[in-house]
């Protein structure tokens, strides 16, 4: 734990990226490949499966501090962060656990906490945080309350790895996904040299993401060069045909065995040795359905009849990335297009996302435009000649998003953020007129720059006007404009609608609550929606 | 209960002995806990301080002002009542106020720490009926390390700093924490330690009081494309992402205060390091001096004390919280 430990004060200690890789190389190098397995893991965004809920590690804490529990959240409020918070507040540790590996402190203290009754599990807990101090505690905090950010990126720690394995990163990124386990062995074949047959059949490829172009694509050269498609509100999804068996992987990198059985059973269809990339859409009678359907599905591991007829899936392939069982990512677009043709063909079930036809750029705009309607989120634009990439490299796929809708909200509450952001009353409620009322409609917590956010945040502190645990209602004084993807009726919200990623555009300190937009004028977007 | 104190003008008004302890706004007579600009404004018609913080108040506010300079320990009269300071161990020449009347005895804190520093002398309780106490980390997350322990994380950054041929720009208050890290580093910097200008005559001060200091230079004496390789620069926080940090190149930076206790105000700032030394107490010393001052009523001030006066009330002492900025808004003092 303690190199672990020592990794983490490093990484947090420097905002440079030449410094990052350099301690992850180092610590890559030196540990156990157990260890190292259990840091890949964690430093790539993944999670123990929660096994102590937080209301017991707030009673622990206080019975660990003789503190009152109300004393407890204050100083959470002020932190921002339970792992922290209850580190700062436990007694000094002894540090003995500290020789403990990373291995060896997630599969004989941690994951065991998962047999163990309440009270084993209470004391086992309790011990570790007399037997680990500083960073250690901190990060056994963090590992039992879920994941952590310590400003590295996934692609960072593929990059580390390729150095010490001395191979490309964008293999080691293929070898990440999936189905990988953080072992001692699996950390040894992930960074072992090049071999044909070092992937395990489910392994999905990494995901090419695409950049968001901010103007429009007059710069992008002869439009002949260019495929356009239309943008799916879907779930990113990489189709997997091989040895007779099919995987379908999000791009969160999870299985999502048997959730969308129609889909897996058109697959069937599908030529040994392909891989598809594409988005599962809520669709009926060749048209998406809106996103809140395909939500119904989400969750669902085992849908039944009732739940397949009301929320019917289906998948639009747009890349094929595995023809014959062999990689295709480096082939150029447009031949990649004609293996998808050919995989389809054999498989009716799975639908095509058509390119958008056009010859000039400005045939687009209005393409475009009409991106609501379609019930699409604007057009993607992939550079016919380019391979297929790994993570969000710029210059040969781009999105161009139709603009959000926005309307005026004022602030009516205020709670602080989290992380860097602790101590800060960032995370802040919206309301419209409805009546002679303010109806809170969005919770929107980015948007501003650093001097509003603090210019804001002292005006919260003086204009306070009441309190409900972390949570105060402000004067409604402040006006700001809101944008936001979509719109849904919704029975759980007072409001009576529910907003898609609602953000802050700017704030209007030109307007005055009487100037904030009314929920009639939101409804009436609702209205539309529903009458297609 | 009768008070003898209350809050006006920024800070406490005693009517029995017609003076005011650290007020924000001109008053006819001020007796000033410390230095800094939250505790001592110029305009008083007179001032009772510390001795030794006389040289530093008089920079601070101006040499025209009418100064009482009055030893630790040695009462005085103002009015019907006998005031004596204490030391509070804060900075150079900070105290605590005791103001003994007919109406019972009080003590008063400007800020406090109970840790040892060479830069002053150590805080000494006293026994009063109310203990008005600061509370500027007034929750059980504000724990300090020993101090020992932290001088040897700057001196270690320091030192990665010179091995790597980087500046380390170190961040603290210019007064009082600069000049504690210079007292704290006399004999172990390896180098002459560089500061920015507004620290420069505050350190003088101190110099001439005979407090022992590592050696200074001043940033603007350094000639014109000097790297500051490997050298500590000391800056007040509000140099931080000024046109003057051009000067450094490839600098790490780190600041020194309490509240880097927390990572969030670390990173939300953009500090590569936090170091965590305060010169006001932490939670188990708020705690503990409440105990040293036998007092059977505790009122906080100075920063949010709503939480310590909380727990208090539930340790069975009769506490509360009180909020001396919110008279600033009323147009006449008392």
């Amino acid at each position: 734990m303690k190199a672990f430990a020592e990794l983490f004060d490093r990484l947090d200690r420097t905002t440079a990226t030449n410094a990052k890789l350099a301690a992850l190389v180092d610590y890559f190098r030196s540990v156990e490949p157990a260890d190292a397995a259990w840091a890949v893991n964690f430093l790539t965004g993944k999670r123990l499966k929660r096994l102590v809920n937080t209301r017991e590690l707030r009673e622990w804490t206080a019975l660990a501090t003789g503190l009152p529990a109300w004393l407890i959240e204050d100083s959470y409020e002020q932190v921002g962060d339970l792992a922290e918070t209850m580190h700062l507040l436990l007694p000094p540790g002894s540090g003995r656990a500290s020789a403990l590996g990373l291995a060896g402190l997630v599969e004989n203290r941690i994951t065991p906490l998962r047999d163990l009754d309440d009270e084993a599990r209470r004391d086992a807990v309790m011990r570790l945080w007399q037997e680990l101090d500083g960073s250690e505690r901190f990060l056994f905090n963090k590992l039992l309350t879920g994941g952590f950010r310590v400003g590295v990126s996934k692609r960072l720690v593929t990059r580390a790895l390729a150095e010490v394995a001395g191979v490309d990163s964008t293999l080691i990124a293929h070898r990440l996904m999936g189905r990988w386990q953080p072992t001692a062995r699996a950390f040894q074949a992930l960074i072992a040299p090049a071999s044909e047959d070092d992937l395990d059949t489910a392994t999905p490829y990494p995901f090419f993401l695409a950049s968001p172009l901010e103007e429009g694509p007059g710069s992008l050269g002869d439009p002949a060069d260019w495929q356009a498609e239309w943008k799916w509100d879907g779930i990113r999804a990489q189709l997997i045909r091989r040895g007779g068996q099919t995987w379908i992987w999000s791009r969160g990198e999870e299985l999502m065995e048997g959730r969308f059985p129609e889909i897996e059973a058109a697959a069937e269809a599908l030529p040994d040795g392909v891989v598809l990339d594409g988005e599962i859409l809520a669709w009926r009678d060749d048209r998406p359905l809106p996103f809140a359907v395909l939500q119904k599905r989400i969750g669902r591991k085992k849908p039944g009849a009732a739940t397949l007829a009301k929320a019917p899936v289906a998948f639009l392939a747009y890349d094929c990335l595995e023809w014959n069982g062999q990689d295709a990512r480096e082939t150029p677009l447009f031949q990649r297009l004609q293996h998808l043709d050919q995989a389809l063909a054999a498989a009716a079930g799975l639908l095509r996302s058509a390119a958008v036809d056009f010859q000039r750029w400005t045939e687009l705009d209005t393409c475009r435009e009409g991106s609501r309607e379609r019930g699409v989120e604007g057009l993607m634009l992939k550079r016919l000649s380019s391979p297929y990439r790994v993570g969000r490299t710029r210059g040969d796929w781009w999105k161009w998003k139709v603009e959000p809708f926005t309307f005026d909200g004022v602030l009516i509450y205020a709670q602080p953020g989290h992380g860097r952001r602790s101590g800060l009353f960032t995370d802040y409620t919206f309301a419209v007129h409805a009546g002679d009322e303010l109806v809170p409609v969005a919770k929107a917590y980015s948007g501003l720059t650093q001097d509003e956010i603090d210019r804001l945040d002292r005006w919260i502190r003086n204009h306070t006007r009441e309190r409900f645990g972390p949570v105060r209602s402000v004067d409604p004084v402040h006006v700001f404009e809101l944008a936001f993807e979509g719109i849904q009726s919704s029975p759980r919200h007072k409001s009576g609608i529910a907003l898609r990623f609602p953000r802050i555009h700017r704030w209007r300190e030109d307007l005055s609550v009487g100037d904030a937009d009314r929920l009639e004028d939101l409804k009436r977007l609702l209205d539309t929606r529903q009458r297609q | 209960m009768n008070h003898l104190l209350r809050p006006d003008a920024g800070g406490l008004y005693c009517a029995a002995g017609d003076f005011w302890i650290d007020p924000l706004k001109p008053v006819p007579r001020a007796v000033i806990t410390h230095a800094h600009a939250d505790h001592a404004r110029s305009g008083a018609g007179e001032y009772f301080t510390a001795r030794e913080g006389l040289p530093v108040l008089a920079h601070r506010v101006g040499d025209g002002g009418d100064f009482n300079a009055v030893d630790y320990g040695q009462p005085f009269e103002l009015g019907e009542t006998r005031v004596t300071l204490f030391p509070a161990g804060h900075i150079l020449g900070s105290a605590t106020v005791r103001v003994e009347s007919e109406h019972g005895t009080w003590g008063v804190s400007g800020d406090f720490k109970r840790a040892p520093d060479p830069t002053c002398a150590l805080f000494q309780p006293f026994d009063c009926d109310v203990w008005m106490t600061e509370c500027t980390f007034g929750l059980p997350v504000y724990r300090w390390p020993a101090t020992e322990q932290v001088v040897g994380e700057v001196l270690d950054w320091w030192q990665d700093c010179i091995d790597a041929g980087r500046p380390a720009v170190l961040f603290c208050y210019a007064l009082g924490k600069a000049q504690r890290l210079l007292a704290e580093l006399a004999d172990r910097a390896p180098r002459p330690i560089w500061l920015h200008g507004a620290m420069q005559p505050l350190t003088e001060c101190y110099r001439e009081q005979g407090i022992l200091m590592a050696d200074t230079q001043t940033v603007s004496e350094a000639g014109k494309g000097y790297k500051f390789s490997g050298d500590l620069v000391l800056a007040p926080p509000s140099a931080a992402g000024s046109p003057w940090m051009r000067r450094f190149p490839r600098h790490s930076s780190g600041f020194v205060s309490g509240w880097m206790r927390i990572r969030g105000n670390r990173r939300r700032r953009g500090y590569d390091r936090g170091f965590v030394m305060s010169d006001h107490a932490d939670w188990p010393d708020l705690i503990r001096t409440v105990t040293d001052m036998q007092a059977e009523r505790v009122i906080t001030i100075h920063g949010s004390g709503e939480a310590l006066a909380g727990y208090l009330r539930e340790q069975g002492i009769a506490a509360e919280s009180w909020n001396l900025r919110a008279t600033l808004s009323r147009s006449e003092p008392a």
